[in-house]
């Protein structure tokens, strides 16, 4: 891993019972922040951008960001896919200023550079000057000044860029045992449905944590518990990557009669029959995918999730914003071959999830509340030693096991492994 | 035809509406909508693109009132207020005796957890396309679509706009 020669020392105690501590101050330090800019976000990480289905046509284009840094893809002449850093090569201003659109060239506003779809500069204002005053010289050379382009590959339709000129193919990156899932995901031809912002005031690596945590799953987020619907203890595991950094949580009903037993053996003050439904049409879901699933809740390393939760299909992108701001993007999609009835099941489900999600929007603030308690205490650290220390796939879900699979990762990255 | 009283009556459902929610007597809100009706939270991105994915969407006064359960018993959030301030607000009668109507909103939102208590910030910005009816001599919302440009939700949506 390259290191950059301005990069800050960063000194820090990871505690002794390394696998199953985060000392606090990963969450608080701006050096860190940095850090995780030039080495995990530009490092050797494929990062989520985008889906195809975002940009079907010659000239679609989608600007978004890795790490903090503002990139632009596009779907270029050949209908191939390109990526560049939204910095115009001039004087640094952003090329493209809109989330997404059309168009057969990129136009700086400042002076007017223009590149196309591929990142290059076509056009300079008085490049010559005016009768012979002024302008570039004739050394001047537009292949020295395209914009800053990136490594860009897809699979099943997810975009990923890469800052790394050398790294391991996207499909190897992604490794055997994440692309089975994706693949369930994305069998037939998407659509996007919409999207949904949330800004957190928290560090992203604490929603990074959130995904990986299925403990938390019927404690934090009580709505089937109130509700009298049956969760829970549901059945499930947890599959991880060789490295441990992406992981993939399933979970799965069992018979009524299971999870209630089992949900009031453990004595949980969760545990409350008594509010129905008004109306509960809200729980009309349909069987679609093999294997049946009630959730697949999959992170790729570093800032994809992706997420089925019943008929509500959407990836999450986290981005990085400061050491303790983090947004968070749903892009909510279906197929193609929807009927009418899925279709509908799909937006109504759309309640469950997202910033107003009934089963979900505590996610952004559990990461809020744990900001707002770490304060100064950068040695103070927490504690992840449910299900054990190890890292490894489990056949149940009450473990911490991807949440130590993402940190043993993160440390290697960032330089700060024993 | 907009008489006079059709019109006090149909501001009064708009301002009631907000004092409502911002006095926390969300166990009223359903009321203030017809027996058959549709609440939806729209980010302004989505409607900008033609696409049909809601923050919110209530197509029945149950789902309505389960969202106001949800709220006091399920969900888990910062303790807050809001403070709705609504403007330019336009009636125009429709041909089948509702009426349309537009308005704008804000929303303060007032922290009242124990690390932001007494902070106010501006939560969220948008309009209000709402369909009116009649029932039993009184204004209810038959449609209320509430169009929010904020669309970067600040923490999470439990409270309705």
């Amino acid at each position: 891993m390259q290191t950059g020669a301005a990069e800050q020392p960063i000194e820090i105690q990871w505690p002794e019972e390394a696998e199953t501590r985060v000392p606090y101050q990963v969450f608080l330090d701006s050096a860190i922040y940095e850090r995780e800019q030039e080495r995990l976000f530009r490092g050797p990480v494929w990062n989520y951008v985008g889906l195809e289905a975002e940009i079907p046509n010659v000239g679609d284009f989608k600007a978004t960001f890795i790490g903090d840094t503002p990139i632009v893809v596009t779907r270029g002449k050949d209908g191939g896919l390109n990526a560049f850093v939204n910095r115009c090569a001039h004087r640094g201003a952003l090329v493209c200023r809109k989330p997404r659109g059309n168009t057969h060239t990129h136009v700086c506003v400042y002076h007017q550079w223009s590149y196309n779809l591929e990142g290059d500069l076509i056009g300079v204002p008085f490049r010559k000057g005016i009768e012979g005053k002024g302008g570039y010289g004739a050394d001047f050379d537009t292949a020295q000044h395209s914009l800053h382009k990136l490594n860009i590959a897809s699979y099943q339709g997810l975009i990923f860029v890469s800052f790394a000129r050398e790294l391991h193919s996207l499909e190897d990156y992604l490794g055997p045992q994440m692309r089975p899932w994706l693949d369930r995901l994305f069998a037939r031809p998407i659509q996007v449905l919409g999207y949904s912002r949330q800004y957190i005031r928290a560090n992203w690596k604490l929603y990074a944590e959130n995904v990986r945590d299925p403990y938390h799953a019927s404690l934090l987020h009580l709505f089937h518990t109130t509700f009298g619907l049956y969760r829970s203890s549901m059945g499930g595991g947890v599959i991880m990557d060789e490295e441990g950094r992406h992981d993939m949580l399933r979970s799965y009903k069992r018979t009524e009669e299971q999870e209630t037993a089992a949900y009031k053996d453990a004595g949980l003050r969760t545990y409350n029959k008594g509010y129905g439904l008004a109306d509960p049409s809200l729980l009309q879901s349909r069987q679609e995918l093999e294997p049946h699933l009630t959730n697949q809740i999959q992170t790729i390393f570093p800032g994809l999730v992706l997420q089925q939760i019943q008929n509500t299909l959407a990836t999450r992108q986290i981005l990085p914003k400061a050491p303790d701001q983090f947004e968070l993007i749903f892009t909510y999609f279906g197929y193609e071959d929807d009927d009418e009835d899925l279709r509908a099941i799909r937006l109504k489900q759309a309640n469950f999830v997202g910033p107003a999600g009934l089963i979900s929007m505590e996610d952004g603030h559990a990461a809020e509340i744990v900001q707002q308690a770490i304060g100064h205490d950068k040695d103070a650290s927490s504690y992840i030693g449910f299900g054990g220390d190890d890292v490894s796939d489990q056949e149940n879900l009450l473990t911490e096991t991807a949440i130590r699979g993402f940190w043993h990762y993160y440390r290697d990255v960032m330089g700060f492994a024993a | 035809m907009l008489t006079p009283e059709i019109r006090y009556a149909v501001e009064d459902l708009i301002h009631a509406y907000v004092h409502c929610i911002d006095e926390d007597e969300l166990e009223e809100w359903p009321s203030f909508f017809a027996t058959e009706c549709l609440y939806t939270v729209m980010p302004r991105e989505n409607l900008d693109q033609g696409l049909p994915i809601p923050l919110i969407s209530c197509d029945s006064q149950g789902m309505l009132s389960d969202r106001v359960t949800a709220h006091r018993q399920a969900n888990i959030y910062g303790p807050h207020f809001y403070r709705h301030q609504v403007s330019s607000l336009l009636l125009t009668p429709q041909a089948d005796g509702s009426i349309a109507a537009r308005s704008n909103y804000v929303v303060f939102r007032t922290w009242a957890d124990v690390v932001q208590y007494g902070s106010t910030e501006v939560y969220s910005v948008g309009t209000y396309r709402d369909q009116i009816v009649f029932e039993n001599e009184r204004p209810k919302f038959k449609e209320r679509l509430v169009i929010v440009d904020t669309c970067r939700i600040d923490s999470l949506l439990v409270t309705p706009l």
